[in-house]
């Protein structure tokens, strides 16, 4: 059976508050034409809610286009985001409030509101023709299209007009002022300061810059605008508690973000200098942008001519004595995977970052799906496993990275970080590590000569020995030729060639020993359902347990981040459940590892619209399985 | 085996090619051109006094890149055309190594056309050899981007219709500032070429005619045959007027009518030493004429061909910005994930 995952599934509980008095989260959808800012207008107001101690996720969801033509239902850029004075897993699968600044946007974005939920509309932006591009037969404001929601239309447009006019800034350049002044009425509604905001714009433009003091104006204008308006009882503000969380310093960060700092960290603690080499490729390239401003931390960045390049010359780094990084998405993966090989064969360490989209082919380059599981375990010629780790939130790229430099260097091998496009670019509250809680794994390079050949095993870890050119005394030659085991010299002998593969695949699955155990991320080690995920995932699944664990249901959350090689334990934890559901973004890749690992019976939750899974869709299948409707 | 060579003081002692061999038996085809130029490449090492534990030779796929396993220096056998990537790796990795590329005409100019362009284009300081023997050795005589029109193989019975890349002309326009040719049998022009191309900072690419013995046998018979290589073979030398032929009487003369490059004989029609061109290696626009020229109708030229060392090799570029970035000081990572807002929590 599978429960195929649809958006908009009726019925049962969800993340949002029923009514005003148990409001402890609440999401909001900025919408706007893709020209709008609305991107910043969400990080900055997610930057004001982290200020005041919420719990928060976001979820920026934008078009493929740069810029496509203005007004279009496909130049519509979201942001969205939930918080709350509780601890918020996911970015919320429906929004209570949407702000829409032109009618494309509303069209786009109207049909996932709460019922009830409250509607903002830029009403100076539903001109005739507007509402005609966006697809509206009839002016929605007008025809009841909207009946279900509360809604509040200000010509936010024509606000920011006036008060920008006075700092002699173009039309354009005033009218671009509107997301600032969303924000300001935004922040008024959720007492939010603004201080953050005001900073960031001082910088952006400096102080005396007449387009700067116009944004500043603008955002100070919507503020007041909610408190002069508060009166007419249109809008209320909504105060919410910050939330209990670990004591220590924390600040908002996104995948991205942390996946870089990660890989810098954990080449600092191997005790290496990074040579990353990537090609430009959505959603990868923050990681690539983020690194090239960290040439101080012994990290050089090359931005290669090609995937293929960018592999081979991370190859080449490592070869080199450098910790070799690339990072890419599914279209470069595929293309970096003879290289992988090479990697594979000649043993050395290499770390991949597959920051995953929406596939096959170009795919959807912006849009999230967990379908690269195959290509990261299997997807290379002869047999040739690598570890394969996933990171499950924005945070958490942070000890995955570490992770896998840990495992590249001591195993000497490739090892594949899956992320996706949603962590890569949503951002969450993160305790910020210090790094003198992490415990360094430096690397020694062969140097004596003494018994010498390049593919001498440590007897544990089976890894070959480190020796980079340079070293005196140590000159040797490798390649992706079959070598012999007791030389490293070309072998082409049959027993041989069966030798060396025993010992790659060993090497790799020893690695079982060297990481954790599969825990349960919720709930009992044993009983009636086990959800099943792995990456992005988590914050869904995790709600939709914790939700039907509250109404009783006997149900646990299980989430996999060691994808390969799999957890030791991690089958007979699956069998200690009388079903296991495997929920995740693509058409079953995890289930089938896991079945044919296991030989587990498990079901499946599988969604590939593009979209992150939705609590509500993990509760319904939760619900179904268990036979409780 | 791996010997270390170094005498009781520790100084390095004057190696010999022999040095430069490794222990493994080499593979190639009885006769191949190959041999010579490893040969040649062991005896250049030794006499440029290079260490072979700061030598690396990194090759892509067949039979030319077989040779760093020939070699007892560093060496690194990768995947088919993509040598100039790892060795650009590589050297952003560890400046100070010498990186030799050893390459040959379907490696270099098919499947790692893309390589070999960026390699030359951004300057890295490596020393690219490509050995054309226009035909594709290893998988059995299938006709490769340097075939001429009509080279009959397996996978051109009726004869090969398309038009073939020229080498050293592709190199020029990806921008290469060393461009050289060789024979693979003339061993003492080739140690010239090989140590112009190691003190070259930047990329060097330097093209090696190269026989196939078995699959292409006598393609450039035409200009190197004993008989026929005076008239058919210019060295060219910086500084000298490009003269060729039996009785060296022979020259090039720049037609400025039709800007283009003639063969003319000293003492005929009234031309005189004068009238030769004189061969300036730092010129680009006489570069691109000579690269150019190609037998039956014009002799083939030898020699360096080109050779203008840009300020700053690709990877020492690199490296200056990364000790601009380091001079403000060394990173420090839980400073940077600090920075910005942040909020704390009691
Ligand atoms: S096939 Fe040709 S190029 Fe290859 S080794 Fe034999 S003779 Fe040399």
């Amino acid at each position: 059976m599978n429960l195929q995952a649809e958006a908009g599934r009726k019925g049962g509980p969800s993340d949002a508050p029923v009514s005003k008095s148990d409001l402890d989260s609440i999401v909001v959808r900025f919408a706007g034409d893709s020209g709008d800012g609305v991107q910043l207008l969400g990080s900055q107001f997610s930057q004001e809610t982290a200020l005041a101690g919420n719990s928060l996720a976001t979820f920026p969801d934008f078009p493929a286009e740069i810029r496509a033509p203005t007004g279009t239902t496909y130049g519509v850029s979201a942001f969205q985001i939930n918080f709350g004075s509780r601890l918020i897993k996911t970015a919320g699968d429906q929004p209570d409030v949407l702000v829409a600044l032109n009618p494309a946007a509303l069209m786009v974005n109207y049909k996932g509101l709460r019922k009830g939920g409250l509607v903002i509309l830029d009403s100076g932006a539903f001109k005739e023709k507007d509402i005609k591009r966006a697809g509206f037969t009839i002016d929605p404001r007008l025809d009841g299209t909207l009946k279900e929601f509360r809604v509040l239309e200000i010509d936010i447009s024509a606000q920011a007009l006036e008060v920008a006019k006075p700092f002699g800034v173009s039309q354009k350049e005033a009218l671009r002022t509107k997301n600032l002044w969303t924000l300001g009425l935004v922040s008024w509604m959720y007492d939010r300061e603004m201080k953050s905001t005001m900073e960031y714009v001082a910088r952006k433009f400096g102080a005396e810059d007449p387009i700067g003091k116009a944004n500043a104006a603008a955002l100070n204008a919507g503020h007041a605008y909610g408190e002069t308006h508060e009166l007419s009882g249109d809008i209320a503000p909504v105060s919410m508690p910050s939330v209990k969380v670990a004591p220590g310093t924390y600040r908002l960060v996104s995948g991205a973000e942390s996946l870089a700092w990660g890989l810098a960290a954990g080449a600092q603690l191997a005790n290496l200098e990074m040579v990353l080499a990537s090609y430009p490729i959505t959603p990868s390239s923050p990681i690539l942008h983020i690194l090239a401003k960290l040439k101080q931390f012994g990290i050089t960045t090359f931005q290669a001519e090609d995937e293929i390049a960018a592999c081979c010359a991370a190859i080449g780094a490592s070869y080199g004595g450098k910790l070799g990084v690339t990072a890419s998405s599914g279209p470069g993966i595929a293309l970096k995977t003879e290289a992988i090989g090479l990697a594979i064969s000649t043993e050395l360490p290499l770390v991949i970052v597959d920051t995953q989209r929406g596939g096959p082919s170009t795919g959807l380059p912006t849009k999230t799906e967990q379908s690269d599981l195959f290509i990261a375990v299997f997807g290379r010629n002869g047999d040739a496993p690598i570890p394969v780790i996933a990171s499950h939130s924005p945070g958490d790229c942070f000890d995955v990275a570490i992770e896998a430099v840990r495992l590249a260097t001591k195993y000497m091998t490739p090892v594949m970080i899956l992320s996706d496009g949603y962590i890569a670019n949503a951002a969450e509250p993160w305790l910020i590590p210090s790094m003198k809680d992490y415990t360094p794994f430096p690397v020694t390079f062969r140097t004596a000569t003494e018994g010498f050949h390049p593919f001498l095993r440590d007897p544990h870890t089976l890894a070959r020995v480190w020796a980079k050119p340079g070293t005196p005394g140590l000159m040797h030659r490798i390649g992706g030729i079959e070598k012999d085991y007791n030389s490293g010299n070309i072998s082409y002998e049959p027993a041989n060639h069966q030798k060396m593969t025993d010992t790659r695949t060993a090497k790799i699955a020893n690695i079982a020993n060297d990481i954790p155990e599969q825990d349960v991320a919720l709930g009992e080690a044993k009983g009636k359902l086990a959800v099943v995920g792995w990456g992005s995932t988590f914050g869904p699944i995790n709600r939709a347990v914790s939700n039907m664990r509250e109404k009783g249901l006997d149900v646990s959350h299980i989430h996999i981040r060691h994808v390969w090689p799999l957890p030791r334990n991690l089958g007979a934890l699956l069998k200690s459940y009388d079903k296991v559901l495997v929920a995740e973004m693509n058409n079953g890749q995890m289930l089938t590892l896991l079945k044919s690992q296991y030989l587990v019976d498990a079901k499946s939750l599988l969604k590939v619209s593009g979209q992150p899974l939705k609590i509500e869709e993990v509760s319904s299948a939760i619900r179904s399985l268990l036979g409780s409707n | 085996m791996n010997v270390t060579v170094q005498t009781e003081v520790g100084q390095p002692d004057k190696l010999t090619a022999k040095d430069f061999a490794s222990d493994q038996e080499v593979r190639w085809c009885p006769g191949c051109g190959d041999y010579a130029i490893l040969k040649a490449m062991h005896k250049s090492l030794a006499d440029m006094g290079a260490r072979p534990e700061n030598t690396v030779f990194v090759s892509g796929i067949g039979c030319s890149s077989r040779f760093p396993y020939y070699m007892a220096t560093y060496g690194f056998h990768t995947i088919h055309g993509r040598a100039p990537a790892v060795a650009t790796g590589l050297k952003l990795a560890r400046p100070e190594l010498d990186v030799w590329v050893v390459t040959g005409d379907g490696d270099a100019l098919s499947i790692g056309g893309n390589h070999l362009f960026h390699a030359l284009r951004r300057n890295v300081d490596l020393n690219i050899l490509l050995f054309n023997n226009e035909i594709y050795g290893l998988t059995k005589g299938q006709y490769s981007p340097t075939s001429r029109v009509g080279q009959r193989s397996p996978s051109t019975p009726m004869g090969s219709i398309d038009s073939p890349a020229e080498a050293c002309t592709y190199a020029l326009g990806c921008g290469a500032r060393f461009i050289a040719r060789g024979i693979d049998v003339q061993a003492k022009e080739l140690d010239v070429l090989f140590k112009r191309a190691r003190e070259h900072k930047g990329a060097s690419f330097v093209e090696i005619i190269q026989n196939c013995i078995v699959y292409n046998d006598a393609t450039f018979a035409a200009f190197t045959e004993k008989d026929v290589a005076a008239d058919m073979q210019l060295h060219v030398k910086h500084g000298q007027p490009m003269l060729f032929g039996r009785e060296r009487t022979k020259g090039l003369r720049l037609n400025t009518q039709t800007l283009r490059l003639e063969i003319v004989v000293i003492g005929e029609n009234g031309v005189t030493e004068k009238d030769i061109l004189v061969h300036d290696e730092k010129n680009r626009v006489l570069a691109s004429l000579l690269v150019a020229l190609r037998p039956p109708s014009f002799p083939e030229v030898l020699g360096v061909i080109y050779c203008d060392q840009a300020a700053l090799s690709y990877e020492a570029a690199v490296v200056a910005q990364e000790n601009e970035a380091k001079a403000k000081g060394p990173g420090n990572l839980d400073k940077l994930m600090r920075a910005g807002n942040t909020w704390s929590v009691d």
